[in-house]
């Protein structure tokens, strides 16, 4: 498969016709979503509270629409108009901004509560103009990125490098920044499957990395997961019971939260004499 | 663009500008579309936005009115349904279609087409 990064820049090549066929596309549609469930995820966001979060590579919203269909409200940054408008034409409900990663994010500090992007940043690694120094750009991305975020939120980006030196050189100019964490590896066995996710934290570094998915876990309630969660914002659960509480801790773990060990004793009531 | 959308922009990434906040709006064409209202986060914007640039914003927009004239939000008028409802509107209902975005410090205009601000700038602009 060829590389669209090899074709030019990407302002020119998600031009009007590019850009619609991209969001037309079922299997795009389908992966993106799926990718963007996965790093919202690995956010970690507080359980059940909408949050204003940034998009970057955002393109015609089919990320966001992801975003918004989980209650969290979204800026998306992208630059290619073409894509943005198709945004605009879908009635995406997050708010689009024209702009380059690399000439820096154009936000106050502290705006956001999580930034993902989703298959967007190896674009950083091109040399488009003449002018262009990636070395630099990243340093411009990462640093203004560090900055929009709140305290203790993250940034996580799933991406396509070229090769093993873009993510490494991705990863240095992110813990230059400021950013810990690192890079996670979804079904590192399979060809097709194999995923990653580079997965930043402006918090402490004693945070515990999210698990990786090896496709050998048990398939767990999914009929949760892929329901609109803005009813459940609304009428918050009630009902607590084993499963509902090791599903959570499971999502928790996976998403790299300390959570306590499974007892026979979990999700069992109290008994009121002490 | 949203108003919560300005309440963040800034046009800092232009050489030599120290905060380049708030943009000066100048809109030509402003909608209102609705959204579904969820108190909870606008409870949570509160905490973050700066309430002065968002009220200066609704003004220039014409639409101020029914919003707390002061600096700062305090505890009431976070618990006042009334006042969230008008902020929700005011964050996340009011849209400036086209016009443009001015640097409080050069000057520069950055354009509002189709409802997105181009914030792209020339390299020696950098
Ligand atoms: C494969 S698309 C993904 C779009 C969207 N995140 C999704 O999941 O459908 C990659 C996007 O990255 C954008 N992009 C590439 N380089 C960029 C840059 N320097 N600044 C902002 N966006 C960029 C492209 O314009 C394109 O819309």
């Amino acid at each position: 498969m060829s590389r669209p990064e090899h074709t030019g820049p990407p302002e020119l090549f998600y031009n009007e016709k590019e850009a619609k066929k991209y969001t037309a596309n079922n299997h795009i549609i389908e992966v993106q979503t799926k990718l963007t469930e996965r790093a919202l995820e690995l956010l970690a966001l507080p359980d059940d509270e909408p949050c204003f979060l940034l998009d970057i590579g955002c393109g015609s919203g089919l990320s966001g629409q992801t975003l918004s269909d989980n209650g969290h409200y979204w800026a998306g940054v992208d630059i290619s108009s073409h894509m943005l408008d198709v945004a605009v034409d879908s009635e995406v409900e997050g708010d689009l901004v024209l702009g380059d990663m690399g000439q820096g994010l154009p936000f106050r500090a502290g705006s956001f509560d999580g930034a993902i992007s989703i298959s967007a940043i190896q674009w950083l690694c091109n040399v488009d103009k003449k002018s262009h120094n990636p070395i630099k750009r990243m340093a411009k991305f990462f640093t203004t990125l560090y900055a929009v975020l709140a305290r203790g939120s993250r940034a996580v980006f799933q991406l396509y490098p070229e090769t093993p030196d873009q993510l490494e050189l991705l990863t240095q100019q992110a813990m230059k920044a400021g950013f810990t964490g690192g890079v996670i590896v979804d079904y590192p066995n399979s060809t097709k499957a194999k995923k990653l996710f580079l997965c930043l934290f402006t918090g402490p570094s004693n945070q515990p990395m999210p698990k990786a998915l090896t496709g050998n876990e048990v398939q767990q309630n999914n009929q949760v997961r892929f329901e609109s969660k803005r009813e459940k914002f609304r009428e918050k659960a009630i009902k607590k019971g084993r499963q509902w509480i090791l599903d959570k801790k499971e999502r928790q773990r996976r998403q790299g939260k300390e959570v306590r060990q499974d007892t026979k004793y979990t999700g069992r009531k109290r008994s009121k004499a002490f | 663009m949203k108003l919560i959308t300005h309440n963040m922009l800034t046009s800092k990434i232009l050489k030599n500008v120290v905060t380049g906040y708030p943009l000066k709006i100048h809109a030509v064409k402003a909608e209102l579309k609705k959204a579904d209202f969820q108190p909870d986060f606008i409870a949570r914007m509160i905490k973050k936005i700066d309430y002065k640039t968002l009220y200066q914003a609704a003004e220039t927009l014409g639409y101020a009115e029914g919003m707390p004239k002061t600096e700062i939000l305090n505890e009431e008028d976070m618990n006042n349904e009334e006042t969230l409802k008008k902020l929700h509107e005011v964050l996340l209902e009011i849209e400036v279609i086209e016009g443009d975005l001015e640097c409080p410090e050069t000057g520069r205009k950055f354009p509002i087409n189709n409802g997105i601000p181009n914030m792209l700038v020339n390299e020696e602009e950098l």
